[in-house]
């Protein structure tokens, strides 16, 4: 069952072919032998996922289950669960046990998942490669020696290694798009506002958006019909009529117009990642779908403008983890102002305090308006390229990554070359338009390839339907690592 | 030189805390005087993954105010971080409103002395904002170390700023009173200034007599009550003009007021070197304010006191002085408004203001608490203007109903016969008998000794038992002495 589909899983469940609990049980006994290589499991704790399997099993004994109960799923550890420890990839949380759920995860209990644990990623979801993580860099199943990506890397190599079905991630400027294509994933990144962030640890609150990381676009439907819809806790949760993301799976792809910003074929782009993305455009064209060359000018911006925005609002996110409350404190100070510094000095990794320091200056009195205001400005710029882009096609094609996966400790000491690995997923996030990564082929080192899809504003139904249409007419997503 | 060659400049920063049940981003509730965090809800104390929702209940209050002063309701507002570390902020950084306000301009009336022959002087408001209150640090009880109470955290306040209008302590005192009444008067908050639901910041400067150039002030912070706003101001004012005139500079400072000693002192300039990074909330969306919104407000809003005054005036014969002290709360307002529709108003403000406002201080009632209600005094005043009781009478008629001997003067006069005898006839009998009991009385009046005439006034009061209306009494005397 391990490489079943969660509609596959469903129905398993629903026939009493299998029970939350023996299904369940297969995947905790994979992450006991797999995860302390891979590393993609923060928390694991098989007490509290097998209670919650049983009462899966008797919900669905009781005839009352839907269509993802008893389901195993793995949590990024940036979404609080009540009573799990929620460390954000932290030192600072390292002691941090939820009193309250996520959104995100009060639904997903409501529809009777079990939660397999809470999985590795970037301190605070700062990173792409899930080395600055408190606890230790993720593996990528692929290659032991690469990255999975970041900042949701532990998300993407428990699923890429079959620990679990799916799992749920984040994505502030490619989070889970990135470590889905270095994994040979599906994951989506929806329209801002669609997913509630009540509970969802924050880094940039205006970029931040969870969503699902599965192996199909299908299981990524199923998942955002449940991750999706308005909360009145959230005041940018969006309220708009509930959808069916998977309503549009099956419809034909003739006329679709596929747009190709110039701008995502450039210099920068590796080569072989240029030809996975190039003959997975042609299967489109088989499928019936015409291509467009659009531009996104200010595209180049996207990263300087994000590294102004997002540290300006982690600076002062971050701010609320000063040894008062919960949370690391220093076990020795001499005041106030000692017990913060030694407890955030010892609380944060190096990439999280860079990011503070940056955010810290950019907000600074007399740089606010050079670095701040001019990054707003440079946002409604690229949100505005997007919307005369989608005025000549449908959805937008491109890679997700210019490169396949790295090496693990190839890019640590650079923080620049891996602020580049989201060149072209962080004008998305700018934009607050929703995007995605299917898995299109392999490239240098046998490392999976991803095509990135960016749709217009509350286009998900269509982009799944594309993508699910591609996965009906080729097998990469069905691929799995050896392990 | 010396004090009086000066000219004290003072604008007030006011922050009005408002009468919602909750809190202004959470749903905690506000009540004064719980046990420490028991009204701290996960937002409050800024737990990981939690967001702000703003109450429209406080939005509602500034829109009241607004209209109250006549200032200008900002259609779109702006809420913005205010940053800084202290233990008693769990969150790192105040929700303020920085560069768009809710209110702008505006202003209030206040009464003052000399040398304005009007008596008022009009005083400008800059805005006011909403923003959230920190909590409490506590530094007794625990041994060397600090407690933190976040059970204020989050209540919602009204930051009131004024122009630097005011040019005495008086004039600052009499501002921050006609503030304090009408805040209450237009209901958004308790004015509780013991539990510091008003409290007022006073900047203070100080410059040669017919300068138009502004002197460097010195903020006096957290004055919660109008006498230590005297006091501070006054001391501030001949602090900064002695250090000026023995040749010395004022650094702009922020100074905390000791009541004990009736001095100001400056904090350590460590406790105020901020650089604040203020930059818009991002996880709240501008407020916007319809005018459906602010038409719905108006329509609610009581009659002002200003207007209230005015109509006092003009539909009662009052003098300025009365209204205006009729109308210094909403109830005391109210109390004369149904007093006098039903009695003689003139009379009826002179009750209030006399021997009612002296019983309620006495035994530190409130009106709405007296025991002498409006319609019961109204009735009694009605007795006093159509001569059934003396003024004399009408007290002990007052102390009656005060002690709840009767529920009104009517029943009261008649049980206690204390009805003036204005009855002419009866009255001429009484009085043909003193004359006839007294012909020496008669004789010596007879004689010009008008020292005689009030002997025989005497003796018919003595004869109806005090009863008789004395002016009555006189008349007929006269009448019959042939004088």
């Amino acid at each position: 069952m391990i490489d079943a589909g969660l509609r596959e899983l469903a129905a398993a469940l629903a026939g009493k072919r299998i029970s939350s609990v023996e299904l369940v049980t297969q995947f905790l006994d994979r992450i006991a032998g797999r995860n302390p290589q891979l590393n993609a499991f923060i928390t694991v704790d098989p007490e509290k996922t097998l209670a919650m399997a049983r009462s899966a099993d008797a919900r669905l004994a009781r005839g009352e289950g839907g269509p993802l109960t008893g389901i195993p799923l793995a949590h990024k550890d940036i979404f609080c669960a009540e009573g799990w420890l929620t460390t954000c990839g932290s030192k600072m949380l390292s002691n941090f046990v939820s009193p309250y759920d996520a959104t995100v995860i009060e639904r997903f209990k409501a529809a009777g998942t079990v939660t397999l644990g809470k999985t590795n990623m970037d301190e605070f979801a700062m990173g792409s490669s899930n080395e600055t993580s408190f606890y230790g860099p993720v593996k990528n199943p692929w290659d032991m020696a690469a990255v999975p990506g970041g900042s949701s890397g532990g998300s993407a190599a428990a699923v890429a290694a079959r620990l679990t079905p799916a799992a749920t991630g984040t994505d502030t400027g490619g989070s889970i798009r990135q470590p889905a294509a270095l994994c040979g994933l599906t994951g989506l990144k929806p329209t801002y506002g669609v997913v509630s962030r009540w509970g969802m640890i924050a880094f940039a609150s205006s970029l931040d958006q969870g969503g699902p990381m599965a192996k199909s676009a299908e299981d990524c439907a199923l998942l955002l019909n449940v991750m999706a819809g308005f909360d009145a806790r959230d005041s940018t949760s969006l309220e708009r009529p509930a959808e069916d993301y998977a309503r549009d799976l099956e419809e034909p792809l003739a006329g679709l117009r596929i747009g190709l910003p110039k701008e995502f074929f450039a210099e920068g782009l590796s080569a072989d990642v240029a030809q996975a993305v190039e003959a997975a455009i042609a299967e489109y064209r088989r499928l019936g779908a015409v291509t467009v060359e659009v531009s996104l000018p200010n595209m180049k911006l996207s990263v300087p403008a994000y590294y102004v925005i997002a540290p300006a609002e982690a600076s002062s996110n971050l701010s609320r983890f000063d040894g008062v409350r919960y949370g690391h404190r220093a076990p020795q100070y001499d005041d106030l102002i000692d017990m913060y510094c030694r407890s955030r000095a010892q609380g944060f990794g190096a990439e999280v305090k860079r990011r503070i320091l940056i955010g810290t200056y950019v907000l600074s009195h007399g740089y606010y308006d050079a670095y701040y205001l001019q990054a707003q400005r440079i946002r409604r710029l690229i949100a505005a390229d997007f919307s005369q882009a989608f005025k000549s096609c449908d959805l937008i094609m491109g890679p997700t990554s210019p490169t396949v996966a790295f090496d693990l400790g190839a890019r640590a000491a650079d923080p620049v070359q891996m602020y580049l690995s989201d060149i072209y997923t962080i004008a998305v996030n700018l934009a607050g338009l929703p995007g995605m990564s299917i898995p299109c082929g392999f490239g240098a080192g046998k490392r999976p390839v991803g095509l990135q899809i960016v749709g217009n504003y509350f286009e998900e139904a269509r982009m799944l339907n594309v993508a699910h249409q591609y996965q009906r007419a080729t097998d990469w997503h069905v691929r799995a690592p050896e392990l | 030189m010396g004090i009086a060659d000066w000219e004290i400049v003072i604008g007030l920063e006011t922050h009005a805390q408002l009468n919602t049940a909750s809190k202004i981003f959470s749903g905690a509730s506000t009540a004064f005087g719980a046990a420490p965090n028991t009204q701290a809800s996960a937002v409050d104390i800024a737990l990981p993954g939690v967001l702000p929702v703003l109450n429209r209940g406080a939005v509602e209050r500034a829109i009241r105010f607004g209209l109250a002063v006549g200032g200008a309701i900002a259609p779109r507002s702006v809420f913005a971080r205010k940053n800084y570390f202290y233990p008693d902020l769990p969150k790192g950084y105040q929700i303020s409103q920085y560069e768009l306000p809710v209110v702008s301009g505006g202003g209030l009336k206040i009464k003052v002395s000399l040398p304005d022959a009007a008596g008022e002087k009009f005083i400008r408001l800059t805005r006011a904002h909403l923003e959230e209150d920190a909590g409490k640090s506590l530094h007794e009880d625990f041994h060397g170390r600090s407690g933190i109470d976040l059970n204020r955290a989050g209540t919602p306040l009204l930051e009131i700023v004024s122009e630097p209008d005011m040019r005495s302590a008086e004039e600052a005192v009499a501002y921050a009173k006609a503030l304090h009444a009408l805040v209450r008067w237009i209901d958004i908050c308790d004015g509780n200034m013991q539990e510091g639901s008003f409290r007022c910041d006073a900047n203070v400067s100080v410059r040669p007599k017919g300068s138009t150039t502004l002197g460097t002030r010195r903020e006096i912070k957290n004055l919660n009550s109008f006498r230590f706003l005297q006091q501070a101001i006054e001391y501030e004012a001949r602090w900064q003009v002695e250090r000026l005139e023995d040749g010395g500079r004022v650094e702009q400072a922020t100074v905390l007021f000791d009541p004990a000693s009736g001095e100001t002192r400056a904090m350590r300039s460590k406790e105020e070197a901020h650089d604040y990074r203020y930059f818009p909330d991002p996880d709240l969306l501008p407020l916007e304010i319809s005018p459906s919104w602010i038409d719905e407000v108006k329509a609610a809003l009581p009659e002002l006191p200003a207007a209230m005054k005015a109509r006092f005036e003009r539909d009662f014969r009052l003098s300025a002085y009365d209204a205006a002290t009729l109308t210094a709360s909403r109830e005391t307002a109210a109390y004369f408004e149904q007093a006098a529709t039903q009695g003689n108003a003139k009379l009826c403000a002179n009750w209030i203001m006399g021997e009612l406002a002296a019983r309620l201080n006495r035994e530190e009632k409130d009106i709405v608490a007296s025991p002498v209600g409006a319609a019961q005094l109204a009735g009694l005043v009605v007795r006093v203007a159509d001569g059934t009781l003396s003024s004399k009478m009408a007290k002990e008629v007052f102390d009656a109903l005060w002690n709840g001997e009767g529920t009104n003067a009517d029943a009261l006069i008649e049980a206690k016969g204390l009805k003036q005898i204005s009855d002419t006839g009866a009255l001429e009998k009484i009085i043909d008998e003193v004359l006839a009991a007294n012909p020496k009385s008669v004789e010596e009046f007879r004689a010009g000794k008008e020292k005689a005439f009030n002997a025989l006034v005497g003796q018919a009061m003595k004869a109806t038992k005090g009863k008789a209306n004395p002016q009555q009494v006189n008349d007929l005397l006269r009448k019959k002495l042939g004088a």
